[in-house]
């Protein structure tokens, strides 16, 4: 007799806590995405198994773009007005210090170096720059460069990475290699953009087998 | 407009003609909200990630001019790789005598498939002693950056420890030209 009632439930679910954590979590990626940089030079790298990450500081950049042409970018400042007052030295140039740390890459011979730190910063594209020399062994200022850029290190470590466009040809890799080469610089890095590990290759099954190598 | 109230008389409290108001709920559904905020963080979350460039390690030998500090290669257990114009992929065992180039100078792909070159460095380093077994990769002129940082993949993808990047000599850079000739007849 006395059956006890129950009393329905409504299905609707209150969505306003679930909206508050989607638009707060969303609002925390929107704001923490880095948004590329827009490239002086624009290159795109192939791709590589490797999972190791690029370093952030202290970084050595040399970009060979499309038509082989080679550029050189450094980050740490302090460096970098050494440099500058090195070249300023060495080859007898009048060099915007300024301007040189301020600048995203170098991309021009020495004997141009003045007048491509006059330029303001958004003409300074890497389309209209020749490139630093790297043609041979004869003609290498790359080879100055990193000699310049090591003695500005002094020992401690660079992270000299290379970035190269998928459809540069070989030859201009190569004499980056020279110059790094010449300079006892014997450890660099290459960009590249990760790749998943061909499923069945050996380096599958020794990731399988929990086998690291490096 | 021209509706006609038609329930009975004794409920409504307001006179006859005035309309009922509806109460309307002040609740919103948010199910389409909170699809459209998972959505956009999903792309987030993966875009974020998938742009982190990584990096391949690459260690020079230092140019040594000493005859006696050179490593030698081993007849035979030596996998010499050539990359040439357009992807072509050549390669040889050993030593590439005169006698032997036509048997011995093949060509190759970046494909999976059974002449591909990886299958190729598989069957090498199978059939030979592991201590002994080098690759020689020798990047002619002709070849892109892709080329070449794509072999040097394969060399990690297929865990060879020991190889080494050498410039290619005038036989070889002939050879290829005269292969890349014949095959485009």
């Amino acid at each position: 007799m006395g059956r006890a009632k129950i009393p329905r439930k409504s299905t609707n679910i209150d969505m306003t806590a679930m909206c508050d954590v989607a638009f707060l979590l969303l609002s925390f990626f929107i704001l923490t995405t880095k948004f590329k940089p827009a490239e002086a030079v624009s290159v795109s790298p192939p791709s590589s198994v490797s999972d190791k990450a690029a370093p952030e500081s202290d970084i050595v950049l040399i970009t060979i773009d499309k038509d082989g042409k080679v550029f050189l970018s450094m980050d740490n400042e302090e460096k970098k007005e050494y440099i500058a007052n090195t070249i300023a030295n060495e080859k007898g140039l009048k060099l915007d210090v300024q301007s040189f740390k301020k600048a995203q890459f170098i991309g021009v011979p020495f004997n141009k170096l003045t007048s491509f730190l006059q330029l303001p910063d958004d003409q300074r594209k890497g389309d209209n720059m020749p490139g630093i020399p790297c043609k041979d062994s004869t003609n290498n200022e790359m080879i100055e460069w990193l000699r310049i850029v090591r003695s500005a290190y002094m020992g401690q470590k660079i992270n000299l990475l290379v970035k190269g466009d998928n459809t540069s040809k070989y030859p201009s890799f190569k004499n980056v290699i020279t110059a790094f080469k010449k300079n006892d610089l014997l450890k660099f890095q290459i960009i590249t953009n990760p790749e998943g590990v061909p499923v069945g290759s050996e380096l599958y099954r020794q990731a399988q087998a929990g086998i690291k190598n490096d | 407009m021209a509706e006609m109230d038609t329930s009975s008389g004794g409920s409504h409290k307001k006179g006859p003609g005035v309309k009922k108001s509806k109460k309307m709920s002040t609740r919103v559904d948010l199910t389409p909200m909170v699809d459209l905020g998972f959505l956009l963080i999903t792309f987030f979350i993966f875009t974020t990630t998938m742009s982190l460039p990584t990096t391949m390690n690459l260690f020079l030998p230092k140019d040594t001019d000493k005859p006696e500090e050179q490593n030698k290669i081993k007849d035979n257990s030596a996998l010499t790789i050539l990359l040439g114009n357009d992807n072509n992929v050549f390669y040889y065992e050993g030593m590439l005598d005169n006698a032997n180039v036509s048997a011995n100078f093949k060509s190759s792909n970046f494909g999976g498939g059974e002449d591909g070159i990886r299958n190729i460095i598989l069957r090498k380093k199978a059939n030979t002693d592991e201590k002994d077994f080098m690759v020689v990769i020798k990047p002619s002129d002709e070849c892109t950056y892709k080329n070449v940082v794509d072999i040097l993949d394969e060399m990690t993808i297929n865990v060879v420890k020991r190889y080494a990047m050498v410039d290619i000599s005038d036989v070889e850079v002939q050879l290829i030209k005269a292969t890349e000739a014949a095959s485009s007849k």
